[in-house]
């Protein structure tokens, strides 16, 4: 359904705790009555979110940071948060 | 502690539920709890569940769920959700909502609360008092959900469906939104303890079912993104089997008010299994070694025809607890599944209840069914 535009900009949800899972080492997003576990590039993209940039400012960051193609990594930015806006993590 | 030569101990679990209390306010019909419910002296002490909550977090767990019972009438509640929050759980409050006044709510909220998830018993006042057995307890209900979004905390709310109130998942949907929850479970009723006492009193048809499936499926396209639903569907009409609890000692445990510890809170009701307490040896102990986790944990115990069924570990053969209600033994197939000898006299039990009046409810008590 709904792909998030450009300009849009995410949040975390109250609620929601990324945290380091010390015993599987690997990130996880603490939820309510959920836990999802998050891979690196997952991680990458969720803990620079912060309210203020927008999916287009993320999109450039991590382009440029993993001197990637922005056109993939916008595509794979845009699923991880669709599907974190339709669990609820996100707000947008 | 070593696992046995051999043996790959079990992953960690993710969740821990405790059952602080086995009292409660309100009387529900299908309450989760056993038919001998365990009385205030035979709680455990402050410093036990501390130290529960201190194994929890070194075995790796990462949420823990205070649940009940009335978890609130614990007086040592906000002690225990500091705690949990200084070992970095998350802390998750399963509540009836009829127990906390705001500034007692606000009191959890400071001590580091992440979440509530409160019952509603209908989505309005009438059928909600008749099935707590409490008057005004839904009006109460409903000013709490309002002090949980007040005090910035995300809600849940948890509705349990049966043959009075199916018809009304919509309006149960509707007053999700309106109260602010971001999440709702519509849970059909489990028949395990004082449900499977009652499960003549509860049983929808199939009819009933199968609108309160399309409502749930219709809002869940609707509401993408504002309200996020899970469907707990009915065992008796289904197929397949869930798998219980995300299989027999794979994700979770389940401590009672006196210690014990359990895979599922419905497994003291097989007959001849031991439940090792936390009174007795730590957690870390109990999920690897204790007898009640081996004896059904992966798929090695299985029967045919789970044994050699592509499903075994997504189902991980269903519900022992289920085996054993229907089939008299927790040993067999879930006769939920199809492929169970059993399966067809279940559908045709759940028929025959919803098609009769339904009879009283025996209202769960501490005097026992
Ligand atoms: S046979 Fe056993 S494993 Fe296969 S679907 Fe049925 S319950 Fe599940
Ligand atoms: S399988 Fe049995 S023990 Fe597990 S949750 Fe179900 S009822 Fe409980």
């Amino acid at each position: 359904m709904s792909a998030l535009a450009g300009s849009a900009v995410p949040r975390l949800l109250p609620g929601m705790r990324l945290r380091r899972d010390l015993v599987r080492d690997q990130w996880v997003l603490l939820a309510p009555e959920r836990v999802i576990e998050l891979d690196d590039i997952a991680y990458e993209v969720v803990s620079r979110i912060d309210g203020v940039r927008s999916v287009d400012a993320l999109v450039d960051i991590l382009a440029a940071e993993f001197d990637a193609d922005r056109a993939q990594v916008a595509a794979d930015v845009l699923d991880l948060l669709d599907d974190l806006v339709a669990k609820r993590v996100l707000g947008a | 502690m070593n696992a046995l030569p051999g043996a790959t101990p079990p992953a960690p679990p993710l969740a821990i539920l405790l059952e602080l209390t086995h009292r409660c306010p309100l009387a529900c019909p299908y309450c989760s709890n056993p038919l001998r419910l365990v009385g205030m002296r035979q709680e455990l002490a402050t410093e036990d569940w501390l130290r529960v909550l201190d194994q929890a977090a070194e075995l790796g767990i990462l949420q823990v769920h205070f649940s009940g019972g009335e978890p609130s009438l614990r007086k040592d509640l906000p002690q225990l959700i500091a705690h949990a929050r200084e070992r970095g759980l998350y802390s998750n409050l399963i509540t009836s909502g009829v127990a906390l006044d705001r500034a007692r709510l606000a009191a959890l909220v400071e001590a580091g609360l992440d979440h509530v998830q409160l019952s509603i018993q209908d989505s309005e006042a009438e059928g909600a008092d008749r099935i707590a057995h409490y008057r005004d307890s839904h009006r109460k209900k409903l000013a709490f959900a309002g002090w949980v979004s007040e005090l910035g905390l995300p809600l849940t709310l948890n509705a349990v469906v049966h043959r009075h109130n199916a018809g009304r998942v919509p309006a149960m949907i509707e007053l999700a939104l309106e109260l602010g929850a971001g999440r709702l479970e519509v849970a059909h009723t489990q028949y395990y303890g004082w449900g499977l006492k009652n499960r003549a009193a509860l049983m929808p048809t199939r009819a009933q079912l199968d609108l309160a499936t399309a409502a749930v499926q219709e809002a869940r396209e609707r509401l993408r993104g504002r309200l996020v639903i899970d469907y707990v569907t009915p065992d008796y009409y289904a197929r397949r089997p869930k798998a219980c609890m995300g299989g027999w000692a794979q994700r979770f445990l389940n401590v009672t008010p006196e210690g014990k510890v359990l895979p599922c809170h419905a497994a003291e009701t097989i007959p001849g299994m031991r439940f090792d307490s936390v009174r007795e040896r730590s957690l870390a102990d109990i999920w690897q070694h204790s007898e009640a986790f081996l004896r059904y944990r992966g798929t090695d115990w299985m029967p045919a025809p789970c044994r050699g069924c592509e499903r075994r570990e997504i189902d991980w053969g269903g519900c022992r607890c289920q085996a054993l209600a229907l089939s008299g033994s927790a040993d067999r197939v879930d006769p939920v599944c199809e492929l169970s000898p059993d399966h067809e006299a279940v559908q045709q039990l759940a028929m025959r209840e919803a098609a009769e009046p339904a009879p009283p409810f025996v209202y769960r008590s501490i005097k026992g069914a």
